[in-house]
């Protein structure tokens, strides 16, 4: 079932993408301004969105784990967490990238970058947790209040890194602006993408929480072939 | 005994330990006037941009130190079986947090001000006529960097290559009780009231509730041995 289901969305992901692409290099025109760079925010955004979509919901599967002591939620939580963090990178090296072109360095700090890169070095942090923990239940407690912890400072972090510095572009998406700031053709493919990145990123949490399921049998069956 | 009667009594326990042995703070003591010295080497350390930069030299220091005073804070309930004897006693898990933090809070206050006396004469800053502003920033955010470094001292006691995970794990969450302390700690050193500044105040304020808050519901789940 759960093969069905990450092959469903792998090939709905795959659909969407091939036709973003299109879309977005061949029908789009340039931007005034930023000329063809411009088109890399229609990953930047939607990843930034995804990762930190992502870090939300595994807080809601840790709570759950907490709530309840099923490993499977602990599983899904660190596949997310895991999936999020690769997003996250996705964020900062792509607007590293577009920093380059258009501001000529590669890095500025940003209240945006900044609290995006310690976001991810709090996850990262996490991940190298989780892999320092032999025992599944101690693991699985340890890294749900991390989690828990990680999301409370990530929003600190976003406000208090707002008031000390400021130089990243405002926001252009309708959500934020209620509209004008950018073409409806671009805003939309900007969506679909944000829709194929969401996709593909719970394909990879569903491979990736099978995995971790996996890794916990066969850990259980070595521990009972040891006793 | 009340939450908190238990936890002086836990933050009794390890003073006493720690003015016994005096391994936390010779060592958390000695290393942040090593990395004073080291910084006069990379900045003009008589220049008036010191004053803008100290804030930020003097809690990267204490951030370091903090480091390893936390990391003793529950190592040293490893021996003997300490550990497992605190949490078999009928002192709830919040308690012993709490304590451990306040023990935190006292050892990194002391290392503060060995390094804030070095530092003035060291790099030619006079702080001791903004004593009470630079106190209430230091305690503000000394207990948010404490009840962090107890919790998360708590969380990695037992794993693989704990002195290396603690700072990995806490310094991110650090950031911005870093951030707030470093901004006001350069309105200090500038003469410059800190009350047109509330708004590092309150980030201090929300991160010591905050994290304090999360501190005291997620104890036991992470004192589960």
């Amino acid at each position: 079932m759960r093969e069905k289901l990450v092959m469903l969305l792998a090939g709905l992901a795959a659909i969407l993408l091939a036709y973003n692409l299109h879309h977005m290099f061949l029908v789009l025109p340039n931007e005034v301004s930023q000329d063809f760079i411009f088109r890399i925010i229609f990953f930047h955004v939607p990843a930034g969105i995804v990762g930190m979509i992502g870090f939300f919901v595994a807080l809601i599967f840790s709570v759950w784990y907490l709530a309840g002591g099923d490993l499977r939620y602990d599983s899904v939580a660190a596949s997310i967490v895991e999936v999020s963090v690769v997003f996250s990178i996705v964020n900062l090296v792509t607007g590293s990238i577009w920093a380059r072109v258009i501001w000529g360095i590669w890095w500025t700090w940003d209240y945006r970058l900044t609290s995006q890169l310690v976001c991810v070095l709090i996850f990262v942090g996490y991940v190298m947790m989780r892999r320092a923990i032999d025992e599944p239940t101690q693991r699985a407690r340890l890294s749900a209040a991390l989690t828990i912890f990680g999301c409370f400072d990530s929003v600190v972090v976003w406000k208090s890194i707002e008031w000390f510095r400021n130089n990243h572009p405002g926001p252009v998406l309708s959500i934020r602006t209620g509209g004008g700031n950018m073409d409806p053709d671009y805003e939309r493919t900007l969506w679909l993408n944000f829709l194929a990145l969401l996709i593909i990123g719970a394909a990879l949490a569903l491979v990736r929480s099978r995995q971790e399921s996996m890794e916990r049998e066969i850990d259980s069956l070595r521990r009972a072939a040891h006793v | 005994m009340n939450l908190f009667t238990q936890a002086f009594a836990v933050a009794r326990k390890d003073l006493a330990i720690e003015l016994r042995t005096k391994e936390s703070l010779n060592a958390a003591g000695s290393f942040a006037v090593v990395i004073l010295v080291i910084f006069s080497f990379a900045f003009e350390s008589f220049s008036d941009e010191m004053k803008e930069f100290g804030g930020g030299l003097l809690w990267l220091v204490f951030a370091f130190a903090g480091a390893l005073v936390f990391n003793r804070g529950f190592a040293r309930e490893l021996p003997n079986e300490c550990l497992d004897t605190l949490l078999a006693s009928p002192l709830s898990g919040a308690a012993l947090i709490i304590g451990k933090a306040f023990a935190n809070f006292a050892m990194l206050l002391v290392v503060e001000l060995v390094s804030i006396f070095t530092f003035g004469i060291f790099y030619n800053v006079n702080w001791l006529s903004e004593a009470g502003s630079l106190t209430v920033v230091f305690a503000l955010a000394t207990w948010g960097v404490s009840i962090l470094g107890a919790i998360f001292g708590a969380l990695t006691v037992n794993l693989r290559l704990r002195e290396l995970m603690l700072p990995v794990i806490i310094y991110p969450l650090m950031v911005p009780i870093l951030i707030a302390a470093i901004e006001l700690t350069n309105e200090v050193l500038n003469h410059r009231p800190i009350g047109g500044q509330m708004q590092w105040i309150r980030v201090l304020v929300a991160s010591d509730i905050g994290f304090t808050g999360l501190a005291w519901m997620l104890a036991d789940t992470i004192l589960v041995n």
